[in-house]
């Protein structure tokens, strides 16, 4: 009966994990990290902010209900995912359910992986692995295919790439309701604002979305509050642009590798324009801000992150994926924690004392996860 | 706020019956602990005396009486509460309370609700306001018409089109409610839907669609969080307490997930519920439709559920909550330094599964439906699906090994076994795998979602690849790793790999243990730590899993643990009596110094409450678990005396293991479990017993029955159908039953034993050190010897018995305690007719009765048992029963309304579902106050007699007199009518069903409401199913009418009620009983 290839995660410190192989088979390295999240993995495993990263789920049913169609909206976002494709560089899990069941399945997750040459192991004790990365804090792994050349793999430290600029778009990306444009990022300033206007018809408020590696709910929640969307790439100047506000998006990696983002977002706070970020967004407001970034030991990545808006009652159940928070002691005056998170009281959003800036370290935008903080979009969209 | 309050009354559930058992005791509990630490003073009401949330030091104040308006004004009269807790007591307190807001007492005496406010309750309750309230928010409900008449029940049905479901507004877990298929069906569900309320409710039937719940929470501040959402693996149509159900969902998407949870919270907030509720849907399986079926406002037995299975005490955070904390003051309470603000993260996987016992009914409509039936429930965690199932379907306890290798079901036809579900459908569907039916085919006939079967059918593929085995050397390491994670026993292997031919079941599964073992295939300790290992916890609560590698605590091998085992499912005649005993165990362990583990599965107690022990193994009693838990606790010893059955029946196989068993050795238990045993010793001590027989041949059976003379009592080895014991009074009846109950061979043996009738039975509670007996409580059972003792209604102290009957009683008990050397709790019952004692059993292990005579005596025996199993020094207790200025009844609480069909008679089985323990000042208030806590009433007006036999009229004479007397109209069948009059009692005639055409009809009147009680005593034991009186019975039960069906019982009950009235009844606490 057992067919599948064994297949083993070794970490950095040597200890090595045995397990059967159920993606595509090719070893395989990156930063191994886990999530705690019990639904959610075709949205987790095409979240670009996983780029990079070796996703071990601890929930130990995994595959259940199959991988719903890849399809596209007329405006190019995918219809069920949050990218074009998976982004984790693999997949760790328990048990694994090859059979699936549900309405809008189309295939397994194992034929998923497969085709889109991601590896997955089951058979693993993810919470003894868990637990191993708890103590130790995140590791660098290997996956190794049980009679497959494994060769070398040629590690690079997590931290030092930069992820970002693997993930984001390279061209400017118009959306509007059910339509999108494309724009190379040569386009001279003017043509660009004039362009925009007359796709504008309606007089849409205008938002520019910085995109550091952008979950597509992220744009679908504002094109859902009837904005118009131009979504940049991670480091293009958009401050010679018209437009109503920024968002900046989520993304993978270390944030100190996006300076030039951080660049150009500080020439925005000059303004008054309303500016909202998530999660890398949070963390690149703050730098602009003149805050500083610190790495978590093993980050939060999960959908029962507990948060507090800072000086209320009013507290909330967030999604969360991110390695890296935002130093609070190392705010400017002008800026003050907007929430805190009640388990370990880090960082979880920022805002100016003045002006209209705001941002969360979680997701409002969910996808996966609850969906409790899905007024942040609301609050960004009636500033504009 | 909660500066404010100072005193808190909590209502309680009363006797556990079937939709509100045991998670009652455990959610009042935690909830009473929640409120004591904040330096508050709590009252408690809960007649039911067998519970936790009623023992020493769990509140401050307890009332042993009924939970309704009536007393518990008087309550609030006399305490004064600022606060009043109506959450935490199941439908019973909830009814209670709104009843006291409604009626303006809790205004007039100045009572705050505390949590949600008693208007979401009503909007919650009453389903035109709930469908009103949800429409507001544009959320879904199904729709139903609210009817008051049965003609625009048959109007509303006709225009929703069938199928539709019937219920009757506020009514316990789906009582009076069921599918109809057409006017017919519904005709019958209506009438009887009615009887339980003037409001039903008919609406569309969504069978098919899978059923999901939520649970959640909402402070004051409008903070919310769902602790757990639960996916029924049995589709809608099957009421979700008849259903398995798996926690988290597994069939959902994290759309499906989300939707379904922002609804929740969206509902919550809009009721304005303060605390926790729970939320359930309907779900489409082809889409993202639903419709919410109903919000419970109330702790419930999925809150328990949600509890157990998260780790996340919803019951305590619910009583902060109503003090005015917010969620955000309150920690997680496993971690101890996160918040309680925040959902579960589970990694690993629970599945519920429900305990029938409908064997134990004459007639029982076996079908599973919209109304519940079940006794009991089990949980089992596991981090595979197959693993859960598998150790669940061993834990319900019904001889089952699992999915696959159990004994050979017999089912005619598999289709219609498949579409129409019973109690045992689980062990249909492993049937029908084996006879090739494909999951489609499984899926078209159930609706069960495809991923529940496929999962199964990965059972039966190992199976198949174990049976392909012929030794255990031919199995693969990988493929017994496999059978292990998908949670197959050690028996289930060693099944497979014999089949027919395993001769000696514990040898061969002992090798597959030890073979397994040496491969190095053992099952890892893992937490329930609510955060799945995201923050370090330093939680006791485990579960042991083949799924890992690595065990998350360690191990001191100090031998300064002692375990104690649980008592598993609630099931008739073994209930929350014993979760008792277990606790009571455990806190006398820690008190005196050593660390106290508790292994059980039930997640309707408080045992299994991890902050009861040291180590709380939430896992199987099965011989091969608690090995497995032995071998790396490596405890002082065990104890296996407080749970009840189960452990006691492991002591032998544990003893060959040599295990460390505390108090009473193996070997005298064997000798009191073992008839021949048992017998041949009294014999040798020169005590009496009744005289027995195990014999193999209709001759044998004659020749016995001859000589001992009728009535006899039967008690086969291998039942065929019915109950397991019965009575024969004449010939043609022994005959009857052993044709169509028993199969009598060699094989299957059955025990004849002389049946001794008008005779008392007596009980001797008691512990003993090293055979002496150092405390006892002797009680008197109300009923003749014939009712089963845990249906009987006993007095203690004894009331009625001679000085020398309980000389002799006490003399015998002392002879066997010393001949067994008996080392801890037991209980002999006895017979007593004249002066002449005869002992009919023997068990060394706390009885049902222990929390009861410990509370009325006020020594709790199971602290004295462990202490002495401890091996400490105790000193014989000053205080007897024979000081007692007060009298305790214990009554019987049947569920006999939710069990279609049953025919509500007292037998040798036991039937009842609970019980309470009222005290009084004499008999009669203590009787009064019992069987008002029963659901009994104090009849208006018209009361219907049939009295059977000529002894037992003779026996209810005194007490028709009271009753003509007291001005009660009597009502009376033929022969009642005739003796009555012989009497001078004045009796109106009515008729039986079966002499029809005549005028009045007994049937009619109960049918038009026109009586209030009804008394009919079965002329003879063996009840057969379709007589007269058997509709008269049924009759009173569908319609709601109080039954009595025992002569002493009634005459008990209607002595108190004639010569006492609801006003002298005395408001006085358990402390007031000095």
């Amino acid at each position: 009966m057992q067919t599948d290839r064994i297949a083993t995660l070794i970490l950095d410190d040597g200890t090595t994990f045995r397990g059967y192989s159920f993606g595509y088979e090719k070893p395989v390295a990156g930063e191994v990290v886990f999530n705690t999240a019990m639904t959610g993995y075709p949205e987790s495993l095409t979240d670009p902010s996983y780029a990079g990263q070796l996703m071990v789920l601890t929930y130990p049913l995994i595959g259940n209900y199959g991988v719903p169609p890849r399809t596209f909206q007329p405006n190019g976002l995918s219809t069920f995912m949050e990218s074009e494709k998976i982004h984790a560089e693999a997949i760790i899990i328990s048990d694994y359910s090859r059979e699936y069941s549900h309405w809008n399945a189309q295939c397994s997750l194992g034929d998923w992986l497969k085709e889109e040459h991601i590896p997955g192991i089951y058979g693993i004790d993810t919470r003894a692995l868990t637990k191993k990365l708890r103590e130790h804090g995140v590791m660098m792994g290997r996956i190794e295919i049980e009679g497959m050349d494994n060769g070398e793999l040629t590690m690079d430290n997590y931290g030092e790439v930069n992820y970002v600029d693997k993930v984001s778009c390279k061209d400017i990306l118009v959306y509007s309701g059910e339509e999108s444009h494309s724009f190379g990022i040569d386009t001279p300033a003017e043509t660009l604002n004039s362009q925009l206007s007359i796709l504008n018809c309606q007089l849409k408020k205008k938002v520019v979305l910085l995109d550091c590696g952008v979950k597509h709910n992220i744009i679908r929640s504002l094109l859902k509050r009837n904005l118009m969307v131009v979504r940049v790439p991670w480091n293009y100047d958009f401050n010679h642009l018209d437009y109503d506000g920024l968002f900046l998006s989520n993304g993978p990696g270390d944030p100190d590798t996006c300076d030039a983002a951080v660049q150009n977002i500080r020439k925005a706070l000059a303004g008054d324009r309303p500016i909202c970020g998530i999660c890398m967004g949070n963390q690149l407001l703050a730098k602009a801000g003149g805050a500083s970034i610190y790495k978590l030991k093993y980050g939060h990545r999960s959908h029962n992150q507990p948060v507090r808006m800072v000086g209320s009652e009013h507290c909330f159940i967030t999604s969360q994926n991110h390695g890296y928070a935002v130093d609070s002691e190392t705010l400017g005056a002008d800026w003050e924690p907007l929430f805190i998170n009640m388990n370990d009281g880090t960082n979880e959003g920022i805002r100016h004392k003045t002006k209209p800036f705001f941002s969360s370290q979680f997701h409002p935008e969910a996808c996966s996860g609850p969906t409790d903080t899905d007024f942040m979009f609301d609050r960004f969209a009636k500033l504009l | 706020m909660k500066d404010e309050i100072k005193k808190v009354l909590i209502l309680g559930s009363g006797a556990l019956k079937i939709g509100e058992a045991g998670e009652f005791d455990y959610s009042g509990s935690q909830a009473l602990k929640a409120i004591r630490e904040e330096g508050i003073q709590t009252v408690l009401i809960n007649p039911n005396i067998a519970t936790v949330q009623t023992s020493e030091g769990v509140a401050d104040t307890v009332y042993f009486l009924p939970v309704t308006p009536f007393f518990v004004e008087k309550v609030i009269a006399k305490e004064r509460p600022d606060g009043i807790l109506l959450a935490f007591g199941g439908q019973t307190a909830l009814n209670c309370g709104v009843a006291l807001y409604q009626s303006g007492v809790l205004e007039k005496y100045n009572v705050r609700v505390l949590g949600t406010p008693v208007q979401a309750i009503m909007d919650t309750e009453d389903r035109e306001l709930f469908v009103k309230k949800l429409d507001e928010i544009q959320v879904k409900t199904i729709k139903s018409e609210a009817v008051e008449n049965i003609a625009d029940a048959r109007r509303a049905a006709a225009e929703l089109g069938y199928p539709v479901i019937i219920r009757a507004a506020y009514a316990l877990g789906g009582l009076g409610s069921g599918f109809c298929d057409n006017e017919e069906e519904l005709n019958v569900l209506a009438e009887k839907a009615f009887s339980f309320s003037p409001q039903v409710l008919v609406e569309k039937s969504l069978k098919g669609w899978k059923e999901v719940e939520y649970e959640v929470v909402r402070d004051r501040f409008d903070n919310c969080i769902t602790v757990c959402n639960m996916e029924n693996f049995d589709p809608l149509g099957i009421h979700t307490g008849e259903s398995i159900v798996i926690a988290p969902s597994q069939t959902l998407s994290n759309t499906d997930y989300h939707k379904l949870r922002e609804l929740a919270i969206r509902i919550i907030r809009h009721i304005g519920i303060v605390g926790e509720c729970n939320v359930q849907y309907a779900y489409d399986p082809e889409s993202e439709d639903y419709r919410v079926i109903e919000v419970n406002a109330r702790l419930s037995r999925s809150s328990a559920l949600a509890s157990k299975a998260t780790g996340y005490p919803l019951a305590f955070v619910a009583a902060k909550l109503g003090l005015g904390y917010g969620l955000f003051d309150l920690k997680n309470s496993v971690t101890k330094t996160t918040s309680a603000f925040f959902e579960p993260a589970l990694d690993y996987v629970v599945c519920k599964i429900p305990r029938w016992d409908l064997g134990k009914f004459h007639g029982v409509d076996r079908e599973l439906g919209s109304s519940m039936k079940s006794v009991g429930e089990v949980m089992a965690i596991g981090r595979t699906f197959e693993e859960a199932i598998q150790k669940g379907l061993r834990m319900i306890g019904q001889g089952m090994h699992g999915f696959v290798e159990n004994k050979e079901l017999v089912i005619p036809d598999i289709d219609k076994a498949l579409r129409e579900p019973t109690d045992r459908r689980i062990f249909v569907i492993s049937k029908a795998f084996r006879a090739g039916y494909t999951i489609d085919q499984i899926h078209e006939l159930t609706k069960i979602d495809r991923w529940f079967l496929q999962k199964l059918y990965n059972i039966i593929n190992t199976a198949n690849e174990l049976e392909a085995c012929s030794k255990i050397q031919e199995i693969s390491d990988e493929l017994m790793r496999r059978a292990k994670v998908q949670g197959f026993s050690d028996f289930q292997i060693a099944r497979a790999i014999y089949k027919e031919k395993m001769e000696d079941a514990e040898r061969a599964s002992l090798q597959v243990r030890q073979d397994r073992k040496y491969r190095g295939i053992t099952p890892v300790v893992k937490q329930i730590d609510t955060l799945a290992a995201e923050y370090p916890a330093q939680t006791n609560y485990l579960y042991l899993t083949y799924s890992g590698t690595e065990n998350d605590v360690t191990y001191l091998g100090d031998h300064r643990s002692i375990v104690v085992l649980g008592s598993g499912a609630y099931r008739i005649g073994s209930s929350v009596e014993f979760d008792w005993c277990g606790v009571q165990a455990l806190n006398t362990i820690r008190k005196e110094g050593w660390r106290s583990v508790m292994i059980n599965y039930n997640p309707e107690t408080v045992s299994t409450d991890y902050d009861m022990c040291d180590r709380l193994y939430f896992d199987e009693l099965t011989f091969e678990r608690v090995m497995d838990i032995l071998e790396l606790e490596n405890p002082h010893g065990v104890i296996v005396s407080t749970g009840g059955q189960i452990p006691n029946n492991l002591a032998m196989r544990l003893d060959e293991q040599h295990v460390n068993i505390l108090g009473t050795t193996a070997k005298s238990i064997d000798n009191a479990e073992d008839r021949e045993k048992f017998s041949a010793m009294l014999d040798r001590i020169g005590v009496d017993q009744p005289r027995w027989k195990e014999l193999s041949s209709m001759e044998d059976i004659n020749e016995f029955v001859q000589e001992v003379g009728f009535p006899v009592l039967v008690r086969p080895s291998y039942v065929l159908s019915g109950a397991a014991m019965n009575v024969c009074s004449n010939q043609e009846e022994l005959e009857r039953f052993l044709r169509l109950a028993a199969n009598v061979s060699k094989k299957h043996p059955v025990v004849v034993s002389q049946f001794i009738e008008h005779s008392k039975e007596v009980e001797m509670d008691a512990v003993a050190d090293k055979g002496e007996i150092i405390m006892y409580a002797i009680s008197e059972h109300i009923e003749f010897a014939g009712v089963h003792s845990g249906d009987a209604t006993i007095q203690f102290p004894a009331q009625k018995l001679y000085v020398e009957t309980v000389r002799r009683i006490k003399r015998i008990s002392r002879q066997i305690a010393k001949e067994l050397n008996i080392s801890g709790p037991f209980n002999i019952q006895y017979l007593a007719k004249g002066n002449e004692i005869k002992v009919i059993e023997c068990n060394l292990r706390a009885s049902r009765s222990f929390p009861f005579v410990s509370k009325v005596l006020k020594i709790n025996f199971i602290e004295l048992a462990t202490r002495i199993m401890l091996g400490l020094p105790v000193e014989k207790p000053h205080k007897n029963e024979f000081d007692l200025d007060y009298v305790g009844i214990k009554a019987s609480q049947f569920s006999f309304n939710r069990l279609q069909k049953a025919d509500p008679v007292l037998g040798v089985d036991m039937t009842s579902t609970g019980e309470v323990g009222c005290i009084g000042d004499d008999v009669s208030e203590a009787i009064l106050k019992s069987m008002l806590s029963v659901g009994l009433r104090i009849p208006e007006k018209n009361i219907l007699l049939s009295t059977g036999s000529a002894k037992q009229k003779v026996a209810m004479l005194d007490a028709a007199r009271l009753l003509a007397d007291k001005g009660y109209n009597l009502y009376a069948t033929g022969g009642t009518h005739r003796f009555l009059q012989e009497n001078g009692i004045p009796s109106t005639l009515v008729y039986w069903p079966s002499e029809e055409g005549m005028e009045p009809q007994a049937l009619k009147m109960l049918h038009e409401r026109k009586i209030d009680m009804v008394v009919n005593i079965p002329r003879d034991l063996s009840a057969g199913e379709l007589t007269n009186g058997y509709k008269i019975r049924r009759a009173a039960i569908d319609l709601n009418i109080p039954l009595i069906t025992n002569a002493r019982l009634a005459s008990a009950f209607i002595k108190a009620f004639c010569t006492l009235t609801m006003d002298d009844i005395q408001i006085k606490s358990w402390n007031e009983y000095k």
